[in-house]
């Protein structure tokens, strides 16, 4: 058993070897420029600015933002997000509420300002832009 | 000095005894429009933007903060520069607005905000300021570049269409409203402090 597992295993370092010899080891973020040369990055272009709501991809996934938010401050002074998705002033801005779940804190208590680790809104949900994605995703809910 | 008073005002009143009607008429006329010129000049010069950032609280403090809106840099360049939004274009209400703003004069002397942390201490009342100004004109100075007559809503977001088109077309709502912080950061606003604004978030000492 053993001493049919060397030669399959020389084999296959080798044929690793000759795929590697025959094509270099390409970094999918980076593409085929080489280390010392500056890669050309796609251009930027504008986020999606539509405002139609994207549904979920698969459960408890955070909705994504369907519009920009160039420039947006969040800092401990003010929070351009809340300026619409707070609670309180969806009656207003017609934005979608931010979820009850984010002015509980972690025992579950009902805060009345949103928790502090649900805070930082663009940790969770991201603007989108209309760009190939670089890399492939495989991902599957269950 | 009563007398001295007294001596200089008969001068003044008596009819000129040594020139001719004519120097004094074109020579008030030649010496009106240098003072003119070179008051609105002098005026204008305290508009430009190396006026407002040669001291170093405006240089360190607001002005940072503008370069990285879209009103500093943007795709046309077209840019606002501090006098477009902080005073007014038009003749009577900007000279109001230099009267008013000679107290900065007085701020700047006795250091009112010279250090970050004084103008961070002091930054609601003075954005309180600029936000009661813009409210009392009607957002005057966002006006002067933003017409709503020219605004085409087509090219709009359907979220700024939607406030547009409800809130601005009926004045209910003038743009610093909704468009506060948009040229400098915000600070904290106490959740009574504005009527319509989002307050900071409070970190619980637990």
């Amino acid at each position: 058993m053993r001493a049919a597992l060397v030669p399959a295993l020389a084999a296959t370092l080798a044929l690793a070897a000759a795929l590697a010899w025959a094509e270099p080891l390409v970094d999918a973020m980076r593409g085929p420029t080489p280390i010392p040369n500056a890669t050309q990055p796609p251009r930027l272009s504008n986020a999606v600015n539509d405002d139609n709501r994207v549904p979920r991809n698969y459960a408890q996934q955070p909705p994504v933002i369907p519009h920009r938010v160039d420039g947006y401050q969040i800092d401990k002074n003010f929070n351009k997000c809340l300026d619409c998705h707070a609670r309180a002033k969806t009656d207003f801005s017609l934005a979608v509420p931010v979820s009850s779940t984010h002015y509980m804190n972690r025992e579950g208590k009902v805060l009345a300002q949103v928790s502090t680790r649900r805070y930082f809104c663009l940790q969770c949900h991201v603007a989108q832009e209309a760009a190939k994605p670089l890399v492939g995703n495989s991902f599957q809910p269950k | 000095m009563l007398a001295a008073l007294k001596r200089y005002w008969t001068i003044i009143r008596r009819p000129s005894a040594h020139f001719s009607l004519g120097f004094l008429t074109v020579g008030g006329f030649v010496g009106g429009i240098v003072f003119w010129g070179g008051f609105n000049t002098a005026m204008e010069f305290t508009n430009t933007e190396a006026f407002c950032t040669g001291c170093h609280e405006m240089r360190t403090n607001p002005f940072p903060e503008l370069k990285n809106t879209i009103h500093y840099t943007n795709r046309s360049g077209v840019r606002a520069k501090c006098s477009d939004c902080h005073v007014p274009h038009e003749w009577t209400v900007k000279m109001a607005r230099k009267i008013q703003a000679s107290k900065e004069v007085w701020g700047k002397l006795f250091g009112t905000i010279d250090t970050p942390e004084k103008f961070q201490a002091k930054r609601l009342e003075l954005a309180h300021h600029e936000w009661d100004r813009f409210k009392a004109n009607d957002s005057l100075e966002c006006r002067n570049c933003h017409d709503y007559d020219s605004m085409d809503f087509t090219r709009q977001s359907v979220r700024a269409q939607a406030m547009h088109s409800t809130y601005l077309a009926s004045k209910e709502k003038t743009c610093i409203d909704c468009h506060k912080g948009i040229a400098h950061r915000l600070p904290y606003i106490p959740p009574s402090g504005s009527a319509s604004d989002t307050p900071g978030q409070v970190v619980p000492k637990e």
